[in-house]
């Protein structure tokens, strides 16, 4: 499957914060066939530095899509039955306007005159873009970590718009050490010099301070257990240690690798407004507690969390589960066994797969049902 | 073949005068299982229905599918639940024994619990929490009062070991064990209304000395009045 991102072009956005971006492009790519009702339409929702190539093969740069394992003929997605979108979110820097974009009043890269975003924002952004393709209501929206709080988002926002909600590995607000390490993140970024107040456009970016930025995310998305499976105490082509500071272990070679992997994909500041986006997050923003959050909440629920996540522990995910159940609303949880940490829901897909092909087809088959059921009356033509 | 062709529900009248003979009626297999003939014959086409300990969600689909009900179940094995989410079943992956306290009151029509009452830890909460949350609980469990458990119990001097409880002491899940006689005994003292009873013996119906001859019973109970202090969000 070659696939290729393109873009649309929307005249403004309207921000929590209070200003309006104008004009604002979104980069998309999308899979299989929407059907002559439009109700095969499925929204997937990329994580922190995902991007809008989620699946097939990229005719630009030969790449293979982020959830490609998840995503194509005959898998968990099956495009074969149904249509599926992504799209680059607001704040990022793969094609939808970001803080590297540039900024029409001034000619120049927005840099930090780009106003602070949120998970709202990114997905009132989203929804335009559903808007623009003519679907009124998405058979499911689906994602992990940062595109599981907008799976939440859109349920919440756009109870009508959805059919059902996927969110994988995530939380209905961030946490302290959520919080914490995302900050230690940009203080890395912000203590390169060469960060220069977000000013290096057309200069050198910060790539020592993205890389470590990178690195710790990188100890995040892992476990202990996969650490050591992975690595273990093993050296980095040599019988002994070296007794310098260069690379001694193999991990250190693997956190060094994507560190300077990830400088050529991704904008510092992008990193710095995505992560504070992710910050924000809290559900029940003056609403109170979360059952009265959710209380809006219409779709059907696929909550997964997996048992060796540490950075999006399984009870963020019980606790959205227990709010929907309270509300009595229709919610399927369950938390999968694996030892990739938060990095399960990319790479451990098995038995992911499993769970939301079973989930979809049955939301699915319940919509065709109902839908038929409300068209008893003049049956149209069949062409 | 005229026995047979008789379904499980012409056999669901309440409790009658004992009859002559301690083998009533056949009972028709549903799945596979006579216990699951008499649950689906208790409910009522279009309820919402829970159903705890629901496995790979057999039961619950075929109840979706045959009489429209709205299904729930709660499950502790990941793999079952993998199972019964790839067949459409809503599923929570949870122990019973607290899965229950998010349910509101009464959010249920029916709250099914086959074949588990024995291994949960405490099970007098689990019904008292069933009938919170749903009208009526029906209770299906193993009887501990059949005469085979009893003379396996008398003869060998050991933890009893029959077909219808097959493991070793040391690794049964079975950690409560009780009989029809329990069963109605508690019901009073709770004052819970025993609505349907329903004693099995392989594929026929006990009316007569239902607590030395049931394999298995089902009961389907509900709660008179809100008991005090049952709400406990």
């Amino acid at each position: 499957m070659i696939v290729e991102t393109r873009y649309v072009r929307f005249d403004s956005l309207p921000l929590d914060c209070g200003a309006t971006l104008a004009p604002v492009d979104v980069a998309y790519e999308t899979y299989g066939e929407l059907n002559a009702d439009k109700s095969n339409a499925i929204l997937i929702l990329h994580a922190f530095t995902g991007d809008a190539h989620a699946a097939g093969i990229s005719r630009e740069t030969g790449q293979p899509g982020w959830w490609d394992s998840m995503i194509g003929p005959g898998k968990a997605f099956d495009t074969d039955k149904y249509f599926v979108m992504c799209t680059n979110v607001l704040g990022g820097c793969r094609g939808t306007t970001g803080p590297s974009s540039i900024n029409p009043a001034t000619g120049k890269p927005y840099a930090l005159e780009f106003p602070v975003i949120t998970q709202a924002d990114m997905v009132r952004l989203q929804k335009k873009f559903v808007d623009y393709l003519g679907i009124e209501r998405l058979l499911a929206v689906a994602g992990g970590s940062m595109g599981a709080m907008q799976a939440l988002q859109w349920a919440v926002d756009y109870p009508d718009a959805i059919a059902s909600a996927i969110p994988i590995a995530g939380t209905w607000r961030h946490s302290a050490q959520q919080i914490a390490f995302n900050e230690v993140g940009r203080q890395a970024i912000m203590a390169d010099p060469d960060w220069n107040e977000g000013n290096y456009y057309g200069g050198r970016p910060p790539a020592r301070g993205l890389a470590v930025a990178r690195m710790i995310g990188h100890i995040t998305y892992m476990s202990d257990e996969s650490m050591r499976e992975k690595f273990g105490r093993r050296l980095r082509g040599k019988e002994s240690f070296g007794f310098h500071f260069d690379i001694d272990f193999e991990v250190e070679s693997y956190l060094r690798y994507r560190g300077t992997k990830f400088v050529d994909r991704f904008d510092a500041n992008s990193y710095l407004y995505i992560t504070k986006a992710m910050d924000y997050f809290d559900i029940t923003n003056g609403r109170g507690s979360l059952v009265a959050a959710l209380e809006k909440v219409t779709a059907r629920f696929l909550v997964i969390s997996f048992t060796s996540d540490w950075l999006y522990p399984s009870y963020q995910s019980q606790e959205i589960v227990n709010a929907l159940r309270s509300l009595n609303r229709d919610v399927t949880y369950c938390e999968l066994t694996s030892n990739y940490g938060h990095d399960a829901f990319l790479v451990d897909v098995a038995e992911q797969t499993e769970v939301v092909r079973g989930f979809l087809a049955s939301t699915f088959r319940e919509i065709q049902r109902r839908g038929t059921r409300r068209a008893i009356g003049p049956v149209p033509a069949v062409s | 073949m005229a026995v047979e062709d008789r379904t499980a529900a012409e056999d669901l009248r309440p409790m009658g005068p004992a009859q002559p003979l301690h083998r009533g009626p056949f009972v028709r297999e549903l799945l596979g299982r006579s216990d699951y003939a008499i649950i689906s014959e208790l409910i009522e086409e279009n309820s919402r229905v829970l159903d705890l300990g629901c496995g790979d969600g057999e039961l619950l689909a075929w109840l979706a599918e045959n009489k429209g009900v709205e299904a729930r179940g709660i499950e502790i094995n990941v793999s079952k639940v993998k199972q019964a989410i790839a067949r459409g079943v809503s599923v929570y992956q949870g122990d019973i024994d607290q899965g229950l306290t998010d349910y509101p009151e009464q959010a249920f029509d029916y709250v099914i619990l086959s074949q588990t009452l024995q291994e949960t830890r405490r099970p007098l909460q689990v019904l008292r929490e069933m009938l919170r949350v749903g009208r009526h609980a029906i209770v299906a469990f193993p009887n501990f009062g059949h005469w085979k458990v009893r003379l396996a119990h008398l003869v060998t001097g050991r933890a009893p070991k029959t077909r219808l409880f097959p493991y070793e002491w040391y690794d049964s899940p079975n950690i409560h064990f009780l009989t029809v006689k329990d069963f109605e005994e508690l019901a009073a003292r709770e004052g819970w209304r025993i609505e349907r009873r329903i004693c099995l013996a392989g594929h026929h119906t006990v009316a007569f000395l239902a607590n030395l001859f049931a394999e298995v019973a089902v009961f389907m109970i509900c709660c008179p009045e809100p008991r005090p202090g049952a709400r406990r969000l």
